[in-house]
């Protein structure tokens, strides 16, 4: 029977958690922004989700036969191809966001070595590039429901917002985006499950706020504020795209570090920008520091440089 | 300042309920009983005798090869059969003294040499090297050698590691609940060497029973006081332990009496109670035998020597097949091949699963969900550390504190993509730590 016991190094026991739950745990928060986007937006909305998830798997799929390592298993196609629809708005032509997820998968993450290896946010990197290419259509967010200017533009244009429409969600912007409710009812999900932590979204936000309130010219006004935390990528960035595990640092101390950073850049952009968005190119920024911020911040290891204690 | 925790770690299922409750049963060997020459930390014993002598129960068979070492007695009486290369646990091949048991036990009879409170420092240290003591929690560290400070004015706590942070494991628990006495009794003795210190029996706090009963035996003694730890695994960690009792850190470069303190485990401090106060040596310890592949799990109290096959007997066979047999706790023993293998001084436990939850998982890519951060209870980043390992980078691996792990396994465990990642900053630390040695 000696031939017939396996043999490994320790430990012996593993915990439950494994890549594809937190995949799934993932897609499972992102459900009810989804959902508020086709109530919001209509069916169109599910077809733009759709295409851009069919062809983030596909795209995988096929570069995994390319290099015959199947890895489309992971759920990770999916997780970025939701995330990349919900960035997009809801007219956009199907073949441009069939495009940028071959954008997001092929060119940020697989050239760059698959799952974990990618240095930017696939679906963020992959929305930035249709910005830059499409900016017509991508800022298209006309529709039945609405003239078509986000709650942002509005008010920096100079005009007034339902504060409460965008907490809820109803106004124009991308298919995700817009429900402040259904986005942090994703993220209570992820942080109860213990997917996510506030480490990041908590000082990105923080700083942010504290940023608007210094610079925004209206000191401590808390509609206006409410109204910068509830337009524009703001709660879908912090919850879901900057705690993308790859892209941000691994350091605790460092996690802090780059949401304070988000919520500057992300000030700076919205305020002093020519666009009243900032959270895509923000997030997009702080993942190329990362490697930096790791470096700087790099843990105490327990009891180093420890102190000799003497009577 | 005790902080009764530390930062990181992880709650695996405990498997402690098979086993805990039945108490501890003597067993007697039936074969051959076989004494690895190399038991303990240092160098191997000197073996005494030849093929063909007869040896008693409690006879000096080997003798201590240097100061880190420690003597080896026959736990039988019966006839040495032959001095030779046997397998042990891990896989090696070690020297051996092997005794054939002729079922007399005919012992050379043991007297403490003094009454205990006329012992000098000197006379218990003494004591404990020739009752070749070692940790037996599982290091193997000679005792003596750890009860040597060089400054022991200096010593400020004696810690009795009663912890038992390990899965499944339960020998610590029924030891305490069936013996306090010789348990308090030996840290008395250690607290005759060091003036200055105060005993703590440190109990993690999933044994309230030990807890209470420990409280209510030492209410009148000054010099020794109880603390319930947090459950959390490894809090029986000689760093994490030292910790949480008082809040001070030693590093990997440290010892414990640099921060003043002395650790040694349950079934260590009892056998030093033995060996001064009835002057019996190190001959038996016990062996929690466990897992879902065992008909009737519980603990023993084996002789060192006994063949690993006889514990399983004894615990009623196996109950289906199991796929993996461990010899210690899942977290940091050793997977075994085969069970023909002597129990030595360090051996704490078997166990045997139905299933290995490890060959059915397929290693991923690393997603940096940093969880072994967050777990490492030695403040290292676990997931880069073995990068650095698999790449043979030493001078990133050194640069980012590679030997300030303690092996504890948390990383693996808690990695969401399975990657053995305690294996792999092992074998660089092992590469490090014999470099070192060279120079």
């Amino acid at each position: 029977m000696s031939d017939l016991l396996k043999v490994s190094s320790n430990p012996h026991i593993r915990s439950k958690s494994t890549t594809v739950g937190i995949m799934a745990a993932v897609i499972v928060a992102l459900l009810p922004a989804a959902g508020f986007g086709i109530y919001n937006f209509g069916l169109r909305a599910l077809l733009v989700i759709l295409v851009t998830i069919a062809s983030t798997v596909l795209t995988e799929f096929l570069f995994g036969l390319y290099k015959k390592k199947l890895t489309v298993i992971d759920l990770s196609a999916v997780v970025t191809g939701l995330l990349l629809a919900l960035n997009l708005p809801v007219n956009i032509p199907l073949w441009m966001a069939a495009l940028g997820g071959v954008f997001a998968i092929l060119v940020v993450k697989m050239l760059f070595g698959g799952l974990g290896q990618n240095f930017m946010n696939p679906a963020l990197a992959a929305r930035c590039f249709l910005l830059i290419s499409f900016p017509l259509q991508m800022t298209d967010f006309a529709c039945d429901a609405y003239s078509g200017a986000t709650p942002l533009a509005i008010i920096k244009a100079g005009g007034g917002v339902d504060v409460t429409d965008m907490i809820l969600g109803n106004t124009a912007g991308t298919i995700g985006e817009t429900s402040m409710i259904a986005l942090v009812a994703g993220a209570c999900f992820l942080l109860l499950t213990g997917v996510i932590d506030l480490r990041i979204p908590g000082s990105y936000i923080v700083t942010f706020i504290v940023f608007i309130v210094l610079f925004g010219g209206r000191g401590f006004d808390p509609s206006y504020i409410s109204a910068q935390l509830a337009g524009g990528g703001l709660m879908l960035g912090a919850f879901f795209m900057a705690t993308d595990y790859v892209t941000r640092p691994i350091t605790i101390k460092g996690q802090y570090l780059f949401g304070v950073f988000l919520g500057l850049m992300t000030g700076i952009f919205r305020l002093f920008g020519p666009s009243a968005e900032g959270v895509s190119y923000a997030i997009i920024l702080g993942n190329l520091l990362v490697p930096l911020i790791e470096k700087v911040t790099r843990p105490v290891a327990f009891g180093k440089g420890g102190r000799r204690y003497e009577k | 300042m005790a902080k009764l925790t530390f930062v990181g770690g992880i709650h695996p299922y405990d498997g402690k309920e098979l086993s805990k409750d039945k108490p501890i049963k003597e067993i007697l060997p039936k074969g051959d009983l076989v004494y690895p020459l190399s038991q303990h930390i240092g160098a191997p014993a000197q073996p005494l005798v030849t093929k063909g002598d007869r040896v008693l129960v409690g006879q000096k068979i080997a003798e201590s090869g240097g100061f880190v070492s420690a003597p080896i007695y026959a736990s039988v009486s019966g006839t040495v059969k032959a001095v030779e290369p046997r397998r042990v646990v891990t896989g090696d091949s070690v020297m051996s003294i092997v005794v054939e048991n002729d079922g007399l036990y005919e012992d050379v009879g043991f007297y403490p040499i003094a009454p205990m409170e006329k012992l000098s420092r000197e006379e218990i240290i003494e004591a404990v090297k020739e009752a070749g003591i070692v940790g037996m929690g599982g290091a193997g560290f000679p005792t003596h050698v750890k009860l040597s400070p060089k400054e022991p004015a200096k010593i400020e706590y004696v810690i009795a590691n009663c912890a038992e942070c390990e899965p499944y494991l339960t020998s610590d628990y029924r030891r305490m609940l069936e013996e306090p006495d010789k348990v308090i009794g030996g840290l008395k003795v250690i607290l005759r060497l060091f003036e200055n210190a105060q005993g703590i029996l440190a109990i993690e706090d999933n044994k309230p029973d030990c807890v209470a009963l420990f409280k209510q035996l030492t209410k009148d003694e000054k010099r020794i006081s109880v603390r319930a730890l947090k459950t959390k695994y490894p809090q029986g960690g000689e760093r994490t332990l030292i910790y949480a009792v008082t809040g001070r850190k030693v590093n990997s470069s440290m010892l414990p009496a640099d921060v003043g303190c002395v650790v040694n485990n349950v079934d260590t401090i009892v056998a030093v109670y033995r060996a001064v106060a009835e002057g019996r040596p190190l001959m038996e310890r016990i062996v929690t035998v466990t897992g879902d592949a065992i008909a009737h799990p519980r603990n023993f109290k084996v002789r060192i020597g006994t063949n690993y096959s006889e514990l399983i007997e004894e615990a009623g066979g196996f109950k289906g097949k199991p796929e993996k047999i461990i010899c210690g706790g899942p977290m940091m023993g050793f997977s075994m091949f085969e069970l023909n293998v002597p129990i030595t001084k360090t051996s704490t436990a078997l166990l045997a699963l139905s299933k290995d939850e490890v060959s059915a998982m397929e290693p991923g890519p690393c997603i940096n969900c940093g969880r072994c951060v967050e777990v490492c209870p030695g403040r290292v980043v676990p997931s880069r550390l073995a990068d650095y390992a698999e790449h043979f980078d030493e001078e990133a691996f050194l640069e980012n504190n590679g030997m300030e792990c303690c092996e504890c396994g948390c990383c693996s465990f808690i990695c969401p993509a399975k990657r053995p990642l305690t294996q792999e900053i092992k074998s660089m630390r092992k590469i490090q730590l014999a470099k070192r040695k060279k120079n």
